[in-house]
C-alpha cells in the first residue's frame, strides 16, 4: 500500500492521479475470524485498527450494514475535547485528546484536527461557580482549562451579543485550548485504511441480522449474506445497541434519541473557535469551507428515524440568535439527524456483556465523536484482554446496579435530560 | 411536527405535549426486595425499534398525562388514551 506523503502526491500528480490504488480493499468474508466487529462507524474502524496494531490480532472482520462513516461518525458536529471531571469520564477522554493529538500522523492519513479551542459560556454566578470547579478538577488531572471572565470572552469572542437585551448575559466561560474539530469523514477512512492495511477485512452492505448461539455463548453472526463464525463478536453501533443486544436477550440501560445538526451558507470567517451556549443545548463552530455547524438538543422523545422535527429546528436556530445576533440572516444549506444510544446516566459502556462472547461499546450520547480513538483503544484492549482497561473500567453495565453511574449532569435516571 | 390526538383536546401540535417516559415500565410492589425487578424498572429499557407505548403530559393543554402509541422508526402516531383509564 502506498504511504502517503508530499513525495507520493506529487508523483501521483505527474501521472494525472490517474494511478492512485484504493485505500482499502473490498474482500469476501473468510468463514471464521477471531473477532467479528459489528458496524463500519469510526469506534468500530478505530477498534479493528488497534486491536491489530496494540495487539496484535489481525484475523478481524468489520460488519457493517451500510457503507463506511455513513451512520453518526458522518452525522455528528466533528467537535473534540476532554472537559470532564466525574471520575472514570475525566481520563478516558483525555486518553482520546492525545490520541487524537498525534492520530494523523500515527495513521498516515490527515483527520484534519484543528485544534482551535472551545468555550463553554456561562451566564449566571452559579455556572461560573461550576465552570471553576470543572476547571479545577481538570487542571488536577492534568488537563488544560482557563477561567474567563466577561471581559476577556467579550475581547476574544466580540460578536457574540452582550448589549443590555441579552436574553442570557455573558458572565464568563470555561476554555480549553486543546479542544477543537476534526474533519469526520477522515478519521473513519483513515481508521479503515489503517485497519486494512494490518489484514482486517471490511465488509460493506452486510446487515447483522441475529447470532449464532453454542450453548448460551455466541459464536458469530447471521446476515443478509450468509452467516460468519467468530471467536468473539464486538458491538460498535451506538444508536442501535439496544436493537443488537435485543438480538442476544439484552435489555440496557439505554433509549434511543434522535439529533439534529446544521450547516449554513458559507460566510467569511467569523467563528475561528468552537462554542458551546450555556443558557440552551447548542454549540457553533466554523467549517474550512465556511458554513457554520450548529448543533442543538434533542427531539426529546425515543427515536431512530434519522430525522428530527421542526420544533427544534427552530429552538436550534432561536438559540443561535440570542447567542450571536448577527447570523440572524444566514441561511441555513443542509440540515439532518443522527440516532444516539442515550443512556440512563450519560455515560457510556466499553464493556464484556453477561452474554459469553459478545462485547459492547455503545451509549455514546452526544459524546461519541470526541471520543472515537479512545474508545476503539480501550475497546481492542478489552476484547483481547477479556478485561478493561483502567481508562474505560468504570464503563460497565453493571455500574447502575452497584449505585456507581457517571452522572456528569447530575440530572438522575431520564435518557432525554442529559 | 408530530400531531398528536389528545382524548381531550383533540388533534393538537407535538409542541404543546412534553414527552414523559416508557409508559410499558411499571413499579414493583413497594415489599419487593429483590434487586432485579427494582433495576429493570428504574435503569433498563425495551427501547424498540418499532412501536412504542409512552407516557406524553399535554402540559399546555388540557394538562392531562397520556398514553400514546407512536412508531420510533417512522414516526407515525396510533392509539391515544388518558393515562388514568389505562389499565395494566
Amino acid at each position: 500500500m502506498t504511504r502517503y506523503s508530499a513525495l507520493s502526491v506529487f508523483r501521483h500528480a505527474l501521472s494525472g492521479n490517474r494511478t492512485w490504488g484504493r485505500a482499502w480493499r473490498d474482500p469476501d468474508p473468510k468463514p471464521y475470524y477471531d473477532v467479528v466487529i459489528v458496524g463500519g462507524g469510526g469506534h468500530g474502524l478505530a477498534t479493528a485498527y488497534y486491536l491489530a496494531k496494540e495487539h496484535g490480532i489481525t484475523n478481524v472482520a468489520i460488519v457493517e450494514k451500510g457503507w463506511l462513516g455513513g451512520g453518526n461518525t458522518g452525522r455528528n458536529t466533528t467537535i473534540v475535547r476532554s472537559n470532564y471531571m466525574m471520575p472514570g469520564n475525566t481520563m478516558f477522554y483525555e486518553r482520546s485528546m492525545q490520541l487524537w493529538e498525534n492520530l494523523s500522523q500515527d495513521l498516515n492519513y490527515n483527520v484534519m484536527i484543528s485544534q482551535r479551542g472551545q468555550y463553554n459560556l456561562c451566564h449566571s454566578p452559579g455556572q461560573m461557580d461550576a465552570a471553576r470547579r470543572r476547571g479545577n478538577i481538570m487542571r488536577a488531572n492534568g488537563i488544560d482549562a482557563e477561567l474567563f471572565d466577561r471581559a476577556e470572552v467579550q475581547r476574544r469572542l466580540p460578536y457574540l451579543d452582550y448589549s443590555e437585551k441579552a436574553r442570557f448575559p455573558i458572565h464568563g466561560a470555561i476554555y480549553q485550548s486543546r479542544a477543537g474539530t476534526a474533519r469526520h469523514d477522515a478519521v473513519a477512512w483513515g481508521f479503515a485504511r489503517g485497519a486494512d492495511r494490518h489484514g482486517v477485512d471490511i465488509l460493506q452492505r452486510r446487515e447483522v441480522t441475529g447470532y449464532l448461539f453454542d450453548g448460551g455463548k455466541i459464536v458469530g453472526v447471521q446476515t443478509n449474506r450468509g452467516d460468519i463464525r467468530a471467536g468473539k463478536v464486538a458491538l460498535c453501533v451506538a444508536g442501535h445497541s439496544g436493537h443488537l443486544t435485543q438480538m442476544a436477550g439484552l435489555r440496557l440501560p439505554i433509549e434511543t434519541h434522535c439529533l439534529q445538526a446544521f450547516v449554513t451558507e458559507p460566510y467569511k470567517p467569523l467563528v475561528d473557535t468552537v462554542i458551546s451556549f450555556g443558557a440552551a443545548h447548542f454549540y457553533v463552530s466554523q467549517s474550512d469551507k465556511g458554513g457554520l455547524v450548529l448543533g442543538g438538543d434533542l427531539d426529546m422523545y425515543n427515536s431512530y428515524a434519522q430525522r428530527g422535527g421542526l420544533p427544534v429546528v427552530e429552538h436550534t436556530l432561536a438559540s443561535a440568535k440570542a447567542l450571536m445576533p448577527c447570523v440572524s440572516r444566514l441561511k441555513l444549506l443542509r440540515h439532518w439527524a443522527g440516532v444516539m444510544d442515550m443512556s440512563m446516566d450519560g455515560s457510556p459502556f466499553i464493556t464484556r456483556t453477561p452474554v459469553e462472547g459478545l462485547y459492547l461499546n455503545g451509549g455514546w450520547n452526544y459524546g461519541g465523536f470526541k471520543a472515537t480513538p479512545a474508545s476503539g483503544w480501550c475497546f481492542a484492549w478489552t476484547i483481547a484482554k477479556d478485561e478493561p482497561h483502567e481508562d474505560n473500567a468504570e464503563f460497565t453495565l453493571d455500574r447502575f446496579e452497584r449505585g456507581y453511574q457517571i452522572d456528569e449532569k447530575g440530572v438522575g435516571p431520564q435518557t432525554n435530560a442529559h | 411536527m408530530i400531531r398528536i390526538n389528545c382524548p381531550v383536546c383533540g388533534l393538537r401540535n407535538e409542541t404543546e405535549f412534553t414527552y414523559g417516559a416508557d409508559a410499558t415500565v411499571s413499579r414493583p410492589a413497594m415489599d419487593e426486595n429483590e434487586m432485579k425487578p427494582w433495576l429493570d424498572y428504574v435503569f433498563n429499557r425495551t427501547n424498540p425499534r418499532g412501536w412504542h407505548k409512552e407516557y406524553w403530559h399535554h402540559v399546555q393543554g388540557c394538562r392531562q398525562w397520556l398514553v400514546l402509541e407512536r412508531n420510533t422508526l417512522t414516526h407515525e402516531i396510533g392509539a391515544c388514551e388518558l393515562a388514568r383509564e389505562v389499565t395494566e
